[in-house]
């Protein structure tokens, strides 16, 4: 059977298996619409949790930039796994302690002031918005290459499937459906690395892979990786080169806007007990850490895979490329979608890569007679599915391993989609200006805000502002800087108060807002950036990326500020607070 | 048992532990995988250099540990200020 027989067998049949839960689980009232049932283990919660927070970032961008960017990938990692550390000690037990359904009520409520309900949605919003740009790029890539159309097709035919997913069930039904999708993301990215690291070491486990010798070769994995990059004119790849400052503060970004994302600790509000919020994050972070421990290898040997496959002999003098006829299948598949592009500059039938902007590189390149490096256009995201077919494994490995991207990009796109229209139809609908709202119209506007959401999304997504993990990096940016502060303030600080809260969220995350927009465009339309995206220009050398920790400071700072000057809480927030500092007397979770 | 029910004395002793937990969550991360990263390159551990192993492995598996450390001297806590759920 064929490649694309296979891919639509398999991906079907996933669609097939989430679809058919998400009717057999179909939401009835919006308590259920909102949160999953109180009957869900806290292993079940921590496998669905993972689902939720491992998107197209994590599955089909993260090892992609790894591959590309070595040690200074490690930002990702670190960042997205130690944020779980944060939301379990600092935030998790005490929201489920307070028990509503929504981060906005959280906020209204212990700042007693609804505008501060109101700029939490805001933040909200533009949060999750920014995310699931991030995973229309992935989506749009992942059936870009599966029905081999163009990218921008493959952005619309994914708007299209995250509607009609997303719309059919509310948390209940996304809880169980989670579950499959995670079963199936994380076959889908554990097999193909497997069978890679059997090939290049022998060891079946990829974490004990990447610190092996290549099979036969008597050098260390990494050590060969290192030289065999170096040799190309690029940078060693486990050596640091991006500042010191930039990937501190980039990691710290990822690390609160982890414990900041509405999606997520949406999932803490709901487990039945507070000890329960407790172990729910941790089995969340095992689940989620069997694919980022997995993602180091696979970033680094689809490096070496992918060298191998265009460097034919690194010895000769110049170095041997593949002939441009020759090129394999899976580089021709990829060539449709327009995310890998080659050009023969200097005529000579081969395709030399190798690091063009190097200088120290460009006289050996000249005397080579070589006019630039050929391998014009590698987008990173595609890394993660043309990894089996760069390694020649079997097509049903291919085939599961689309099948998995899609299955994290939809369950994150779906969770985000849910936080977003329950912050519209809830917080800001039956919340602040329509209190008599029926249950039936408010799950109506619910949908509407979904669909909205689709659009902006998938129509920002065509000319994304980045790699899908950039993205969504500037989505945990955003979070950190507006939620994470007023959330942990309102539980540590018990001064804190309403227009501390108001003024620190705003400020936040416009300081944020507009230092992304300044070097990504207004509203990340291209050609309307005021300063081009260069290490040159940033402050201090902080990327857009990096901004979101400054922008929490910022927030802390002024919070902290505006509270001191102004009166304190009334008596009973104050009661409110070391109520909920302690488990004891914890009810049901309320929403109305 | 004696409970002490001070609810202060278990919020203090909570404030403690999340203290200690995230100073080790800051120093395998940000000390370990980044400040620290080039001197912790010398050493060696298998075939990773230790500050790479640490930036790309060994602070997730820290992270893990610490949650369910976390969870258990909590759950202790609670009982022993009696103001555990049940």
């Amino acid at each position: 059977m064929d490649l694309q027989t296979i891919t639509y067998i398999i991906v079907g049949a996933t669609f097939a298996l989430y679809i058919g839960i998400a009717i057999w689980a179909r939401a009835a009232t919006t308590g259920e619409f909102y949160v999953a049932g109180k009957g869900v283990h806290p292993v079940a919660n921590g496998m669905a949790t993972a689902a939720d927070w491992m998107s197209a970032a994590s599955f089909i961008s993260m090892a992609g930039l790894i591959a590309f960017k070595g040690y200074d990938a490690s930002v990702y990692l670190m960042g997205w796994t130690g944020g779980y550390v944060l939301l379990a000690l600092l935030l998790a037990p005490y929201l489920r302690k307070f028990g509503k359904f929504t981060v906005p009520e959280f906020i209204g409520d212990r700042y007693y002031s609804q505008i501060a309900r109101l700029v939490a949605v805001v933040c909200l919003i533009v949060a999750s918005i920014t995310y699931v740009i991030g995973q229309m790029k992935g989506v749009g890539v992942a059936f870009g290459r599966f029905l081999e159309v163009p990218f921008e097709t493959g952005v619309v035919v994914g708007m299209a499937i995250v509607f009609i997913y997303a719309v059919l069930g509310g948390m209940k039904g996304i809880t169980y459906t989670q579950i499959a999708q995670y079963v199936v993301l994380i076959f889908a990215y554990t097999i193909p690395a497997i069978f890679i690291s059997l090939q290049l070491t022998g060891n079946p486990l990829p974490q004990l892979g990447l610190g092996s010798e290549m099979t036969g070769s008597g050098t260390m994995l990494l050590d060969k990786l290192d030289m065999i990059v170096q040799d190309l004119g690029f940078a060693a790849y486990t050596v640091q080169n991006g500042t010191t400052l930039n990937l501190f503060l980039l990691t710290l970004s990822l690390m609160i806007g982890t414990a900041g994302l509405p999606h997520v600790i949406i999932r803490f509000f709901t487990v039945p007990k507070v000890r329960n919020a407790r172990t729910s994050a941790g089995w969340a972070l095992v689940f989620i850490a069997i694919l980022y421990t997995t993602a180091p290898a696979v970033g680094a040997m689809a490096r070496l895979n992918l060298i191998d496959t265009v460097l034919l002999d690194a010895e000769s003098d110049p170095p041997t490329y593949i002939e441009i006829a020759e090129v394999p299948d899976w580089m021709t598949r990829w060539e449709t979608t327009g995310l890998l592009q080659w050009e023969d500059k200097n005529g000579d039938g081969q395709l030399q890569y190798y690091n063009d902007a190097n200088p120290e590189f460009a006289e050996k390149a000249a005397s080579y007679g070589w006019e630039g490096n050929e391998l014009t256009n590698i987008d990173r995201d595609i890394m993660v599915l043309a990894n089996p077919e760069i390694a020649k494994l079997p097509n049903w490995v291919i085939a599961l391993v689309a099948a998995g991207g899609l299955a994290a990009a939809l369950s994150t796109a779906a969770g985000l989609l849910l936080a977003i229209s329950s912050a519209i139809s809830h917080d800001l609908l039956k919340g602040v200006f329509m209190p008599r709202i029926s249950e039936k119209a408010e799950l109506m506007a619910g949908r509407i805000a979904m669909a909205g959401a689709i659009v902006v999304a998938g129509l920002l997504g065509i000319n994304p502002p980045g790699f899908a993990a950039q993205v969504v990096a500037l989505a945990f940016g955003l979070a950190a800087s507006s939620i994470f502060p007023a959330l942990m303030m309102g539980i540590f600080y018990k001064r804190a108060n309403s227009l501390g809260a108001i003024f620190g969220m705003l400020s936040g995350l416009t300081a944020t807002l507009v230092y992304i927009f300044w070097f990504k465009g207004w509203l990340f339309i291209p050609g309307t950036e005021m300063m081009a995206n260069t290490p040159e220009n940033w402050f201090l050398g902080i990327s857009p990326e990096a901004f979101g920790a400054v922008g929490a400071l910022i927030n802390f700072v002024v919070a902290f500020v505006v509270a001191k000057l102004t009166a304190p809480p009334p008596q009973h927030i104050q009661h409110l607070v070391e109520d909920i500092r302690v488990p004891g007397g914890a009810g049901q979770p309320t929403g109305h | 048992m004696t409970p002490n029910n001070s609810r202060a004395g278990y919020w203090k002793a909570n404030l403690t532990l999340l203290a200690v937990l995230l100073v080790i969550w800051f120093v395998v991360s940000f000390g370990l995988g980044i400040l620290l990263v080039e001197p912790m390159n010398t050493i060696s551990l298998g075939g990773y250099k230790l500050g790479f192993w640490f930036a790309q492995q060994g602070s997730i598996y820290t992270f893990i540990a610490l949650i369910f450390v976390y969870a258990f001297l909590m759950n202790r806590l609670d009982k022993r200020y009696d103001v555990h759920e049940d």
